[in-house]
């Protein structure tokens, strides 16, 4: 199967939240261009991590719709077709979450590959440990035995295993200190460059956002996008 | 009797099968009250591991070392390093050291709401409170929370808020010292700024702050000095201007320069191996500035304000 031609990850006219009489975000358009990183920026509980989960297919909205590459997205979490889930990877703030404890690193940066049966995982997984900066000597530890930085790092690594189109990083950064952020910034520039990802970037740091994203919209609290921040049409 | 913490040659080590990992080397500080330390570095350089040893939560592999001596007038003069658990529990855990624990969300009780853990924590640790609702409202505000925030369940908490009532969980028995771990982690900049003041405020009370953080910004606004860490070792302490703007290791040089608005370069080269350090100077490997003499292991100059750990600094 050839890989699908990247025209974006879409957002349009959506409307989510947890409780449908209170949503969280209100009618938000928003396009995650490929080959470029969307800044995200909107004060604490504005939605934006919410927003993130609708466009890495992990929560349904309420209304509007999701557009994979101009294929339509009609499932989510679990629902999701595998070849529109794979599409899309994700990081969060905390890898703590995201984690099995007991699982070493070498096992978690490996999983994806195992669940779609590639072939020589071991040697992949060393070469994206590599990638993330994570020493040999860590992948064999469990996560609760390394710091959350590394774990972070093992997330990225993860994350980078399927090849995704799209990359939604919601705070990804915030558990680094400032080294280990503009390492990870420059691999994922990297990655773009070589796959011609998209990127959304999400982060209550505007100065960071300001010199890794291409362009930033900004969600009010009221869980609208601000226009006179909304990117100028990419055609 | 002087309050004071005293940490001298700390170390934590851990074992694994068939490795050491060596996560805090000789570390000695010095911390009162009234001062406000903020301690950065690396992802992974040994700083939460630190904060752990102070407060008894080291899992079982691990060995430590050295001595943390813990002197005011809430308790018996103590090494924290060597008091049993129940000792730790009963007289310095929230009364004399708190702890604001790193990534919150993961040391919440899911089935609880934020209430009804700060609430316990009010009759835990001052059992004469005549109304612990009350008080855990004003604890709450001073870390920056409504009482509505107060009646959600952990997960209805974003990332900001769970932080927030860590916060306040370690505020609530007025301890002299606070440990804060990456506190400001998911905060918009007002409640960064805004407990960053709260922190100023405890320490103008006569508290002590140390300030866990990667913050560099909010670590110079906010501390009397910046310690940095690097592969488990402290490498500069001083004032945080002349750290930051006049850093002496090459480390901390390539800290700043790794800011996003000061060049967004990381430190070239890979972060050290903890359970294989060179015997010299652990820098060396990544360090433009290296020479013969690096060999040696260097140690923190003790007589100076700002005391660098280098052979041939900046
Ligand atoms: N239980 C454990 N067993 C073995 N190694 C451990 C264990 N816990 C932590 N470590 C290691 O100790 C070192 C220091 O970890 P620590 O969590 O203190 O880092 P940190 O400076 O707080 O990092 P971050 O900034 O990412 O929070 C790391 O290399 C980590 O992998
Ligand atoms: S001691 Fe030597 S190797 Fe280490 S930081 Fe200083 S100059 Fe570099
Ligand atoms: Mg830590």
């Amino acid at each position: 199967m050839p890989p699908p031609v990247l025209t974006g990850l879409r957002a349009d006219a959506v409307v989510a939240g947890y409780d449908p009489r209170r949503p969280v975000i209100n009618h938000v358009d928003l396009t995650v261009p490929a080959g470029r990183t969307t800044g995200l920026a909107g004060p604490s509980g504005s939605g934006k991590s919410t927003l993130a989960r609708v466009l890495a297919l992990l929560h349904k909205p309420f209304a509007g719709s999701v557009h994979l590459d101009d294929e339509p997205v009609t499932g989510f979490r679990h629902r999701t077709p595998h070849a529109q889930r794979v599409r899309v990877g994700v990081l969060f703030q905390q890898p703590r979450l995201s984690v099995d404890p007991r699982m070493t690193l070498r096992a978690a940066i490996g999983e994806p590959l195992l669940a779609t049966r590639a072939p020589d995982v071991a040697e992949r997984v060393d070469e994206l440990a590599d990638l993330v900066m994570l020493t040999s000597d860590l992948l064999t530890r469990r996560a609760h035995e390394v710091s959350d930085g590394q774990l972070q790092r093992a997330c990225l690594a993860r994350t980078l295993a399927l090849d995704p189109g799209y990359l939604i990083c919601d705070e990804m950064t915030t558990m680094l200190d400032a080294s280990t952020t503009a390492a990870l910034v420059g691999l994922i520039r990297d990655y773009q460059a070589r796959t011609g990802a998209g990127v959304l970037a999400i982060s209550h740091d505007t100065v960071l956002l300001d010199h890794w994203a291409d362009h930033t919209v900004r969600l009010t609290s009221g869980g609208v996008l601000d226009a006179s921040s909304a990117p100028t049409t990419t055609t | 009797m002087v309050t004071e913490l005293v940490l001298d040659q700390v170390s934590v080590r851990f074992a694994l099968p068939g490795a050491t990992v060596a996560a805090v080397s000789d570390v000695s500080l010095r911390l009162r009250p009234g001062q406000c330390l903020a301690l950065v570095g690396e992802s992974g350089c040994g700083k939460t591991v630190l904060a752990s040893a102070l407060l008894g939560f080291l899992p079982g592999n691990a060995q430590v070392s050295g001595s943390a001596t813990l002197s005011d007038e809430h308790g018996p003069t103590l090494d924290l390093l060597t008091a049993t658990d129940r000792q730790l529990a009963t007289t310095v855990r929230g009364r004399r050291i708190g702890l604001v624990p790193q990534s919150p969300a993961s040391h919440l009780t899911p089935v609880r709401t934020a209430r009804a853990q700060l609430e316990e924590v009010v009759r835990a640790l001052r059992p004469t409170e005549a109304n612990p609702r009350e008080r855990a409202d004003s604890v709450a505000a001073r870390a920056g929370l409504t009482p509505q925030d107060l009646d959600h369940y952990p997960h209805e908490l974003s990332g900001g808020m769970a932080q927030r009532v860590a916060t306040a969980l370690a505020l609530v028995g007025e301890p002299w010292l606070l440990i804060a771990d990456e506190p400001t982690t998911g905060l918009d900049r007002h409640l960064v700024d805004g407990l960053l003041d709260e922190f100023r405020r405890l320490v103008a009370d006569g508290h002590a702050v140390l300030l866990i953080t990667h913050d560099l910004a909010a670590a110079q606004r906010v501390a009397d000095r910046i310690a940095v860490m690097y592969a488990g070792q402290l490498i500069e302490i001083g004032p945080p201007d002349s750290v930051l703007d006049d850093p002496g290791h090459p480390y901390t040089r390539g800290l700043g320069r790794s800011l996003p608005d000061r060049g967004f370069t990381p430190v070239p080269g890979m972060p050290p191996l903890l359970t294989d350090l060179p015997p010299g100077c652990s820098f060396a490997p990544r360090c433009d500035h290296v020479a013969p003499d690096c060999a040696r292991r260097p140690v923190l100059t003790t007589d100076t304000e700002h005391a660098v750990a280098c052979h041939r600094p900046c």
